[in-house]
């Protein structure tokens, strides 16, 4: 059992468990049609509740997922799955009829009818009401509200942490400079969000459930979505102990636990470890590799996915609505690929221009 | 003669409407007013941006920690200099903490952590603490200025007021 549950605590590790998740997300893409199955389905949940109860009849998970902070993410984790599920199952049995010449279920005659809002959508509305509040009532009343002493600017709690739907961005800000990561990636995101249907004018998919005509632009919005804003929440909430430091799910935090992780800059390993100088005092040539890395980036694997998948894209959608695509995927790619370049070359920042409160 | 007693004509009109307006604008000017003082503290706790840190024959080797609550400073003494260290993470501005068992500050937030010095070696933060100005007076005690700060990228350090010799 013990050793069980080092296993799982190094497992969850943020690169072990982000690899994971993303080859779990490429298996959800992929055999999507047996995980929308209500077997599948059922299948998972008779297995995962044995393993769910053995991890909550650990002490240190409990006193965790327990805490009144963290229950809304533990709502939002099952409520993720099974939505994500949800999707899944109805894209699936859509995706089948398409295929068998059908029309989608959503386009059948009977379900094409119109009805009157009034009272049709008012009532389900006023029920939604009376039972979100009636639940938040409840449980306020259940768990009390975690307030912590008065604020102080010059002391912070330890962990300290941000709102629960923040702790994405938290998690974010371990592996970049607080403009990057506090400003450009969330306006980002947010001008990424707003622009959606502007780029994508493909009219398949509207009204109805599916995944195989629109396999492109679910895959990257479900990306997006599920890797790089559910998982760092959790991790986030329930991985980050004292210190930010990371805590497996059956690790008591420990204030005075210990890792080691220096990071340095690019520019730093190029010309002390690799050139064996001293760093240049002129800062555009010291960080002239880290530039040159970076618009190389945006360049060459610009124009190779252009190369590549790109060509049919371009025609249908036209170059501006195009460019402006691939520059929101390459600009979210940058994420997990400084993760990984954190996780395996605790490399810092790809230019470090500190002087200039630029770092990227 | 009845005729302007039922309706008004056209001047009374004009000043009714000059009234209302007035009041109107009066009225909103002096709701924002309310909303605009509603944003600024009733009291500030901010921290003095200047004060007196007792003389230098207080301070052992090594990390100090007494200012720190009250004025968010480290006061810092090795290698025969006494330095102000401001104890705002330069990642996200959180507060780190000195662990002394592991001789370094680590920062709650997004896990930075900084040498005694003040230098950055782990987590995002992209840069070293910043050092205030320190000074001491006539009369042998040292003085803090938090007004004036000195960063370690920009070469600050070597400047003479931003430590003391002892
Ligand atoms: S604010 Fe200190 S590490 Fe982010």
């Amino acid at each position: 059992m013990e050793a069980l549950k080092e296993f799982v605590n190094i497992l969850s590790g943020p690169q072990y468990s982000f690899t994971l998740t993303l080859i779990m997300f490429y298996l959800l893409m992929k055999y999507y049609r047996i995980i929308g199955t209500k077997k599948f389905a059922w299948g998972f949940v008779i297995l995962m509740t044995p393993v769910y109860l053995w991890f909550m009849s650990d002490d240190v998970f409990r006193t965790i997922i327990a805490t009144p902070d963290n229950i809304p993410i533990s709502i939002l984790l099952f409520s993720v799955f099974f939505f994500t599920w949800l999707t899944v199952h109805k894209a699936a049995i859509n995706d089948e009829r398409i295929e068998a010449g059908e029309c989608p279920i959503e386009g059948l005659p009977e379900n094409r009818e119109k009805v009157w809002s009034w009272p049709n959508l008012v009532y389900n509305e006023l029920f939604v009401i009376i039972a979100g509040t009636i639940f938040l009532i409840v449980w306020a009343i259940i768990f009390k509200a975690p307030l912590e002493e008065p604020a102080n600017p010059t002391w912070a709690p330890n962990p300290a942490k941000a709102p629960w739907y923040f702790l994405g961005l938290q998690e974010m800000l371990v592996y970049f400079d607080p403009w990057m990561a506090g400003v450009v990636l969330p306006v980002f995101i947010i001008i990424g969000l707003v622009a959606i249907p502007y780029i994508d004018t493909n009219p398949k998919g509207n009204g109805y459930y599916t995944f195989s005509e629109r396999k492109m632009a679910i895959s990257c919005f479900m990306f997006g979505w599920l890797v790089l804003w559910i998982f760092l929440i959790i991790i986030g909430t329930f991985l980050r102990g004292p210190n930010w430091t990371f805590y497996g799910p059956f690790e008591y935090w420990d204030f005075h636990k210990v890792v080691a992780e220096a990071n340095i800059n690019l520019s730093e390993i190029i010309w002390i470890k690799m050139l064996g100088t001293t760093m240049p005092s002129n800062l555009i040539v010291r960080e002239i590799f880290g530039i040159f890395v970076i618009l190389a980036y945006f360049g060459i694997s610009g124009a190779m996915i252009t190369k590549k998948w790109g060509q049919d894209i371009l025609e249908k959608t036209g170059k501006i609505r195009y460019y402006f695509f691939l520059f929101l995927v390459l600009f979210m790619a940058t994420l997990p690929i400084k993760m990984y370049l954190r996780w395996l070359f605790t490399l810092k920042y790809i230019v470090a221009l500190p002087e200039w409160e630029l770092n990227l | 003669m009845s005729e302007s007693k039922k309706s008004l004509n056209r001047r009374e009109f004009f000043s009714f409407l000059a009234v209302g307006w007035i009041t109107f604008t009066a009225a909103t000017a002096g709701l924002l007013g309310l909303v605009f003082r509603f944003l600024y503290p009733n009291v500030n706790f901010e921290p003095e941006m200047e004060f007196i840190a007792g003389i230098p024959g207080d301070y052992d080797n090594g990390v100090d920690e007494r200012w720190k609550n009250g004025f968010g400073v480290w006061i810092i003494k090795r290698e025969g200099k006494l330095v102000a260290l401001s104890n705002i993470c330069t990642h996200l501005g959180c507060i780190p903490n000195w662990l002394p068992g592991e001789l370094k500050f680590k920062c709650p937030c997004h896990g930075s952590g900084f040498y005694p010095s003040g230098i950055n070696f782990e987590g995002p933060a992209p840069r070293p603490l910043e050092r205030f100005k320190i000074t001491t007076l006539p009369d042998g005690r040292l003085k803090i200025d938090k007004t004036k700060k000195y960063r370690y990228e920009k070469g600050q350090w070597n400047n003479p007021d931003s430590y003391i010799e002892v």
